[in-house]
């Protein structure tokens, strides 16, 4: 390791060959402005195109300003971080990127969580000196994200998370000059490329460019129909990240006041998404125990891995990127869906409603969630089985219309029927959950006996990519785990050559799973965030009176009164389904 | 960039991916296998690109990026008289632009656009290296220099006899 001595501000230091002015400074406690810089510690992603010229410092000796995220300190080297010239070439450039910026902030989607803005007041740009031809671009809406490019800066954050981290291949840079914006192939829009929807894009985007389709005026439009009972559903890691749009610290759990919003606001039932989850493991967990059998009786046509499909964003990557292997995905819906199937028949009987007249909202840390509830095979009768799906923040904006704040709510509990859920339910909102909940039941089931320890923690973690063998009773399972669809594809790569066996395998398109979800409050890449959402949902877990999907009173009595067994006719029917080859293959004349 | 649809043949696919093999189909020659692919084809329409993105194992939206980015590739095919006007800085000073509005309304088409008839396909070029001809339209390998306004029907006339 060499050690260069470099002068900041007058300040001497000693940092290692290789380190950026930008990290440099940050030693000392100056936080150089950037825009298009961006971090990604835990994903060993830095990306600094260098394009934006924001961070730009002066260096003894030099003519030019530098760029400091891209610029590597040399020995000698000194730096002036905020002199005169540096602010006002600072200055200049934000007002060049904002003379090619529609002035929408106030009715903008990003108003307030805006980088671009937040930039602005910080630099202290209060008129822009330059007035020239603003871009204009189509609007690309798809059910889930909204493409307004007239908003775009070009940092290609949004770019980086597409290929490198998610390696969807969506994105990229096209024409040049002033023509240039980052768009799918063809400028075609998002559903027809191979996007995901895993709304990582939008999690980064600095500016309104890249927002959720939002959805919350269709739910108000519902709840001030008389003639419609409104019953809503909430995911897992929704609960644990709320808060954070209240001020609230993150990992502050605040489950009892997002019930209590959700009643106030006007839903007719509060219903829990977790309960579903509790579901899929009946389901998936029957499934995989199932398959397992047959392939250790010798039966060679059933296929192993199974892997976990809970989540939207990852169905849609392997229909687009891996069609083969669309046979080993467990044909378990989504807990989203198959709370709408269930909600759209049972629970419509028991409230005596019509299907038609019945309208389900569920509130999901996921934009892919979006495009998921319009899939067609979702519907009945063009009537879809979950009628809105709103992100986290979506909700937030909900409750700050209609209430304001959570903070002074009492904590109030879900309403019966869908409502109970156990901690195996909760723990699907981290990375490693699922398949832990899965193990939880499905060894009870195998064994016939009980387990002593319900925390499986050699499935938990961070890495991106993970595995572990769990023992049930002797038959040693090997478990795979990816979160991020990049570590997804190197899993998958691996299945596909033979070169690792795994018997079941969870994978979550979003980094950290859905606590880091792309409909999720805004964590700026700071994983610290993320790690305290899923300390919370341990913890909920851990407060959980019953933490095995399979002892949930109110799942026992679905498949008493309503279902019969797990994979039953009835069960397969509403609760299971199908995947797509999506890949394009248009080009050869046959 | 305005692109017409086609299907490819077996043979054009084969054709493709020999190109792409040639360079190892290392993702790096990307610029080089859309040079060679577009000598083969005329241009570079979107149906090649996806058949190059598979070659080389890059997204289709990087090809498409790439293509879009450098004004010498084009997805349409060019006319059988494609007609090149330099805006180059001593063209432009001497009326690059008053000639290439004529052409424009003459053969009523935008600039990467080829004629209904496909006989006429129009680009602008940056400097051919004959500044004192200025302004200068070739078509084809005929050069003109010197050009005007009033000269674009004559010049298109030429052609169309």
């Amino acid at each position: 390791m060499t050690l260069i001595n470099i002068k900041i501000n007058g300040k001497e230091l000693q940092v290692e060959a290789g380190t950026t002015v930008h990290q440099a400074a940050k030693k000392i406690g100056i936080e150089i402005p950037t825009l298009c810089y961006m971090n990604l510690h835990d994903l060993n992603i830095e990306h600094n195109p260098g394009g934006c010229r924001i961070c730009v410092v002066e260096i003894a000796g030099r003519k030019n300003l530098a760029p400091a995220c891209v610029t590597k300190v040399w020995e000698g080297m000194e730096v002036k971080t905020h002199t005169m010239r540096v602010l006002n070439a600072r200055r200049t450039v934000m007002e060049l990127i904002l003379s090619d910026h529609p002035f929408e902030c106030l009715t903008c989607a990003k108003n307030g969580t805006c980088d671009l803005q937040k930039l602005a007041q910080d630099l202290g740009v209060r008129e822009i000196h330059y007035q020239g031809e603003q871009s204009h671009y189509k609007e690309d809406r798809s059910p889930a994200i909204i493409r307004d490019m007239d908003k775009c800066i070009m940092c290609r954050r949004c770019e980086t998370m597409c290929n490198t981290v998610q390696t969807c291949g969506v994105l990229s840079g096209i024409n040049r000059g002033f023509d240039s914006v980052v768009a799918p192939a063809f400028e075609q829009d998002l559903v027809q490329s191979p996007c995901t929807f895993c709304g990582q894009c939008v999690a980064v985007c600095p500016t309104g460019a890249l927002t959720e389709h939002d959805a919350t005026n269709k739910v108000i439009r519902a709840l001030a129909d008389p003639k419609k009972t409104v019953i809503v559903q909430t995911a897992p890691a929704v609960r644990v990240a709320l808060g954070e749009e209240f001020g609230m610290e993150p990992g502050t759990i605040v489950t009892g006041k997002m019930v209590s919003a959700l009643r106030r606001i006007g839903f007719d039932r509060v219903f829990d998404t977790d309960f579903a989850a509790d579901l899929t493991i009946m389901e998936e967990g029957t499934e995989l125990l199932g398959r397992l059998s047959k392939h250790l009786a010798g039966d060679k046509d059933v296929k192993l891995p199974i892997l976990t499909s809970c989540c939207p964003g990852w169905v849609n990557f392997f229909e687009h990127q891996f069609p083969e292997m669309k046979e080993i995905p467990s044909t378990a819906k989504s807990p989203q869906q198959m709370f709408g199937a269930i909600a759209k028949t049972y629970m419509a009987d028991k409230l005596g409603v019509k299907r038609e007249d019945l309208v389900v909202v569920s509130v999901m840390p996921c934009l892919a969630k979006k495009y998921e509830a319009q899939r067609e095979e979702f519907a009945v009768n063009g009537n879809p089985d979950v009628d809105y799906s709103i992100s986290t923040r979506e909700l937030a904006h909900l409750i700050k219309q209609s209430l304001g704040d959570i903070k002074e709510l009492p904590d109030e509990d879900f309403d019966s029927l869908m409502g109970q859920s156990t901690g195996a339910a909760v723990i699907f909102g981290n990375t490693g959950g699922v398949i832990e909940a899965a193990c939880r039941t499905a060894y009870e089931i195998y064994t016939g006996k009980k387990l002593e320890k319900v925390e499986f923690e050699q499935l938990r973690g961070f890495d991106g990519v993970r595995s572990a063998v769990v023992d049930f009773d002797g038959l040693k399972l090997n478990i795979g785990i990816a979160h991020g669809l990049g570590n997804a594809r190197k899993l998958l790569e691996c299945i596909k050559n033979g070169e690792c066996e795994f018997h079941a395998i969870e994978i979550m398109a979003c980094p950290g799973g859905c606590i880091g979800g792309g409909g999720q409050p805004l964590h700026h890449g700071n994983s610290d965030i993320l790690k305290a959402r899923a300390a919370a949902i341990y913890r909920e877990d851990v407060g959980k009176a019953v933490r095995k999907s399979h002892e949930n009173p109110e799942i026992v009595k679905l498949y008493e009164e309503f279902l019969g067994q797990p994979m039953s006719e009835k069960a397969h029917h509403l609760l299971h389904t199908k995947y797509f080859d999506k890949k394009k293959k248009t080009y050869i004349e046959k | 960039m305005s692109s017409i649809h086609i299907k490819l043949k077996e043979k054009d696919c084969q054709d493709i991916k020999e190109i792409c093999s040639s360079f190892n189909n290392d993702p790096g020659e990307l610029i080089n296998v859309l040079h060679k692919t577009q000598e083969h084809f005329g241009y570079l329409p979107a149906e090649i690109q996806e058949v190059i993105a598979e070659n080389l194992n890059v997204s289709v939206a990087k090809v498409y990026g790439v293509v879009t980015f450098y004004s010498f590739f084009t997805m349409t095919p060019k006319g059988q008289y494609p007609i090149s006007l330099c805006t180059g800085t001593a063209c432009y000073v001497r009326g690059a632009e008053k000639v290439l509005e004529e052409i424009k309304k003459e053969l009523k088409i935008n600039v990467g656009e080829t004629t209904p008839d496909g006989k006429f396909s129009l680009s602008c070029l940056r400097c051919v290296g004959a500044c004192g001809l200025a302004p200068v339209v070739m078509v084809g390998d005929k050069t003109y220099g010197r050009v005007a306004p009033e000269d674009v029907k004559k010049i298109i006339e030429e052609f169309n006899s």
